[in-house]
């Protein structure tokens, strides 16, 4: 961290220079990274720094992007130090020189043992049933291994339980979910996996990729180019920021007219796109929307909670009924459409009645989005959705119900529409088959029942970000405790004994072992038995692609803290490990299980998975197609940071050549290869949640907030965060506040059948009367302790699900009196 | 393809943002030395370490609540803004406390803020993000990785006057406060 904040060392021209893109979110911005020894420095003149800027003058605006959050002294293990400093990439496609406030901070989280980065864990910690102590990778390994053996001979790979990390970016890659799966799916075979967020192994897209229709079907510049953008359940200018700023501004403030005009048809209708904003809340992103287009082009439909998927069903049956669907692609490319379009009819009206919104706005949503230009053209919808439809009630079918809309209206496909996700993290995921089935075993629900001897959290971290957490939280700190109470009678240094004396505890007396891999202590960590410490983008190579599916290398730029390592190099040991206690019994069929990980780098793992993915005879699948044996670190890092767009169709003159547009062919991921249109009625809400919307006053919506990233895992650690949300906001309506006694900072605390959590009042007008919004995922009070057990058919939770009532539980001015209550709205 | 930097800036929403509130008073400051600055009572302790110039800025009872009056600090090519708040804040100063100055440069990429007087806030037309000037600038929402710069006041009861004496925090486009 700078102490000193009112200047900062320049890179000399002579610094190393290195890519790196931005973990934090799936935009996946473009930076490089400066790295000089720590007593040189370059000076002001153009010529004598890197950034070739001249700073014996004021710089213009929009010049750079550079503050002292970019800018850090690291160590390196051989105790040398240097000056790095971390600065958008203006010549990346993506982000186009523009940070994040979650980019801009990439230099200040690299380590040098001090400030936040002084809470990494820098060795394996072992706790001995009082306390945890550093001990070696040898030992930490050899017990994990060992008590994994025991079990695994015993008991078969069912009661062996992963929490699993399955993203891109920051805590994983492809080198790291082809490591991970390798071991976990391959070696030991176990189906009790829950992946990242959700309580079970499954996908938040099934019913596109049902559909035939992978979720990330188009290119951010297809948001340039549309007529309409529609935004549904998604805040985009707090978390897909870049996405937005670079991509979507320009469009709906006109000023990619020139390029709709190279893109579109001659004659086509060109102007300045619409949006149309579908979310209960005005957000963030309606403000900023309607100071950047104008009210007359922003659309907010404000649906009473749960009932989006009543309006596609609607939008479709107008769209329908008034021509404007495409029967010739229908026809061609698509089987069940007839079926869906019977089963999903709704009128206006009706759909007015389930969503609260005005029939008028209904229909001009649809004429925006579905009826001719003035031109004779189709419009280009792209319809881009994130968690109020991905956690919102019943995922499989509403998401079905707006692929069936987007399809039908031939908004995929074409330049300037897609169907897409926008998503959170980076994706990256290349693994073996998932052993179990569909729906896939509800883990959490296992855990509550008691099975489970070993569970691994692997970058992920259920205490904040499962539903029903409180539930899951007490249970799993009481099964760990049993565990701790044999382990302060054994031996630490005899691995042997100690794992003996930790399986009586798992078996006999209900006891729950926990190993968790990550950065840093996390809240569930700090109640295991075993810390691993991981390593991140700069510590480590590693490969990941954001949400047009564009690959890039992160480069390795130092050296990861202490002796952690690189997630691929680390479930590498593990397998190696118990491939040794195995040949060591002679047992040649179980070690066989294990092979194949003689990895010295992620680039190795690369090789192994990625490279051979998709190709006959490979377990690898994933991201990409066959041709992803073209792709290596030299000919990626070659690409800089636009890399590539996967699929990669060759490499030709030295360069990678990807794709745009997946699906330009017409062929769809189904064994026909048309889309296959699911029927999805409205039927109401998931019957857990309804019994709570029913019984409580408030809905408690909950998201994001752009200056926290996921489970603010670095941002709890520095100030600029931390100070910002000491606990947890919720945004309430001043009239609701008033009625409750509440003001701006009180401690508030919100309660139902399934928990309590406590949150800091921040009074908000555009919250609807009988709504709030609380930060979800936050360390400091976790939103989701009031999220009920109830998931759609493939275990996805209904996050979003939670009603309750509220009081004022009082006012700490220590929490408060940092805090600034100004609106968060730009207007 | 053109470059996102060089986008068009809308001239209407350019001139909506930085018309209105802002009011046009800038006043000639004069520059001492460091050494000048020896003994002056600081309201707080700054973080910076260079040589800041001592600039009068304006009088306090020449402010009007929620009226910024412009000042170029710690040189003519900075952008800053005085601000009388109309209640006590963290670091004012002033017979009411309420007094604070800001670089107006947003702190992200430099595109210039203008103060809404009804959310009384700072604001980007640009990216925008949105500072609190009652609490040491602290960005509320948007793209930035630091709060809004400071400018640190001093203020002499004797002659009513306020100066500016240093900065806390990185105006932006520059390597130092001091060119």
């Amino acid at each position: 961290m700078q102490s000193v904040t009112d200047r900062i060392p320049l890179p000399p021209v002579s610094a190393e220079k290195r890519q790196l893109v931005c973990h934090f979110c799936i935009v996946g911005c473009g930076y490089y990274v400066y790295k000089w020894p720590i007593n040189a420095e370059g000076g002001r003149r153009p010529e004598e720094n890197a950034l070739g800027l001249d700073f014996t003058i004021q710089l213009g605006a929009m010049q750079t992007s550079l503050s002292p959050q970019m800018v850090n002294t690291i160590e390196e293990r051989d105790g040398q130090q240097y000056n790095i400093m971390i600065v958008p990439d203006r010549e990346c496609v993506v982000n186009q020189g523009l940070s994040s406030t979650r980019g801009g901070q990439l230099a200040s989280v690299m380590y040098n043992g001090q400030g936040a980065s002084a809470n990494r864990l820098e060795h394996p910690h072992l706790h001995t049933g009082d306390d945890w102590v550093a001990v070696g990778w040898e030992q930490a390994i050899g017990l994990y291994a060992r008590l994994t053996k025991r079990v695994l001979d015993r008991e078969g790979p069912d009661q062996l339980f992963f929490n699993l990390f399955d993203h891109g970016g920051a805590g994983g890659g492809f080198e790291d979910t082809w490591g991970t799966g390798k071991l976990i799916f391959s070696g030991l075979n176990t189906k009790m996996v829950r992946i990242h967020n959700r309580p079970a192994y499954n996908s938040e897209c099934h019913a596109s990729r049902d559909m035939g229709i992978h979720e990330l079907n188009n290119s951010y510049l297809d948001a340039e180019l549309a007529d309409v953008i529609l935004c549904l359940g998604g805040n985009s200018y707090e978390t897909q920021s870049n996405w937005f700023l670079v991509h979507w501004v320009p469009d709906i403030d006109g000023s990619s007219n020139a390029k709709k005009r190279e893109y579109f048809e001659s004659g086509e209708t060109a102007e300045p796109g619409r949006i149309i904003i579908v979310d209960p809340r005005r957000t963030p992103t309606v403000a900023v929307a309607e100071e950047v287009a104008g009210a007359e082009r922003v659309l907010h439909l404000q649906p009473h909670p749960g009932t989006d998927q009543a309006l596609f069903n609607s939008l479709l049956t107008y769209a329908y009924d008034q021509g404007w669907h495409d029967a010739e692609l229908i026809e061609r490319h698509t089987r069940g459409f007839d079926e869906a379009m019977r089963a999903n009819r709704l009128s206006l009206e009706a759909c007015s009645r389930i969503t609260g919104i005005d029939e008028a706005d209904l229909r001009k949503a649809a004429e925006w989005a579905y009826a001719p230009k003035p031109s004779g053209h189709r419009p280009r919808a792209l319809h881009a959705y994130e968690k109020g439809i991905i956690w919102g009630n019943n995922n499989y079918r509403t998401q079905a119900a707006l692929v069936d809309l987007a399809v039908a209206t031939h908004n995929v496909n074409r330049r300037g529409t897609g169907v897409v996700r926008m998503g959170g993290h980076q994706e990256g995921y290349i693994r073996p088959p998932y052993p179990g089935g569909r729906p896939a075993p509800y883990i959490d629900e296992e855990i509550l029942a008691g099975n489970g001897r070993m569970l691994t959290v692997w970058a992920c971290n259920a205490f904040q970000t499962t539903n029903d957490a409180e539930r899951y939280r007490k249970e799993v700190i009481r099964r760990s405790e049993i565990v701790r109470r044999a382990m302060a009678q054994a031996n630490p240094y005899d691995l042997d004994a100690l794992a003996d004396a930790i399986d009586r505890a798992v078996t006999e007396e209900g006891g729950l072992f926990i190993t968790t891999i990550d950065l840093y202590t996390t809240k569930i960590g700090q109640h295991g038995h075993l810390m691993l410490p991981g390593a991140h983008p700069g510590e480590r190579d590693l490969t990941a692609m954001n949400g047009e599916r564009r690959m890039r290398l992160s480069e390795q730029f130092m050296d990861p803290p202490g002796s952690a390592k690189a997630d691929c190099l680390i479930a590498a040991h593990m397998a190696n490990e118990l491939r040794a206690l195995y040949e060591a019994e002679g047992n040649a069929e179980m070690a066989e299980r294990f092979a194949g990980f003689d990895w010295a780098a992620p680039e190795d793992a690369f090789e192994d998975g990625f490279r051979r993915a998709n190709q006959e005879g490979s377990e690898a699948s994933g991201h990409g197609d066959a041709n992803n044996r073209l792709v290596t670190y030299d000919r990626l890092r070659a690409m800089g940071n636009n890399g590539v767009q996967l699929p990669v169709k060759e490499y030709r003159d030295g360069e990678l050549i990807g794709t745009e547009m997946p699906y330009g062919s017409y062929e769809f991921d189904t064994d026909d290869g048309k889309v296959h249109f699911i029927p999805a009625p409205w039927e109401g809400f998931l019957e857990i949640a309804a019994e709570q919307r029913e019984k409580y006053p408030f809905w408690i919506n909950n998201g994001r907030t752009n200056q926290i990233w996921q489970s603010a895992y670095h941002d709890r650690y520095i100030d600029f965060r931390r100070g910002r949300y000491p606990l947890a906001p919720l945004e309430i309506h001043p009239d609701d506040a008033a009625e409750l006694g509440v003001d701006n900072g009180d401690i508030v605390e919100v309660r139902n059948d399934y928990g309590t959590v406590h949150a800091l009042a921040y009074l908000e007008p555009d919250i609807p009367r009988g709504q709030t919004f609380m930060m979800f995922g936050y360390p400091y009070n976790v939103a989701g302790d009031i999220t009920t057990p109830a998931v759609d058919e493939n275990i996805v939770p209904y996050y979003k699900g939670a009603w309750g009532e509220l009081r004022r539980i009082g006012r700490y001015e220590g929490l408060a009196q940092g805090v600034s209550f100004k609106r968060r709205r730009y207007r | 393809m053109r470059h996102w930097l060089n986008r068009r800036i809308d001239r209407r929403r350019f001139l909506k943002a930085s018309g209105g509130t802002a009011a046009g008073l800038a006043v000639a400051g004069c520059t001492v030395t460091a050494e000048e600055q020896q003994g002056t009572a600081q309201q707080e302790a700054p973080k910076a370490t260079l040589p800041y110039p001592r600039t009068a800025i304006a009088r306090a009872s020449e402010l009007t609540v929620d009226e910024p009056v412009t000042f170029n600090y710690p040189d003519e090519q900075s952008p800053c803004a005085l601000l009388k708040t109309g209640r006590p804040v963290d670091g004012g100063v002033g017979p009411e406390g309420d007094i604070v100055a800001y670089s107006t440069l947003c702190s992200h990429m430099g595109m210039p803020l203008t103060y809404d007087a009804e959310a009384r806030t700072f604001k980007c037309f640009e990216h925008f993000s949105i500072f609190d000037p009652e609490l040491r600038g602290q960005q509320v929402c948007g793209q930035a990785t630091d709060d809004l710069p400071r400018i640190q006041l001093t203020y002499d009861e004797s002659s009513d006057e306020l100066s500016a004496i240093g900065v806390a925090g990185l105006i932006y486009g520059r390597a130092s406060n001091i060119l």
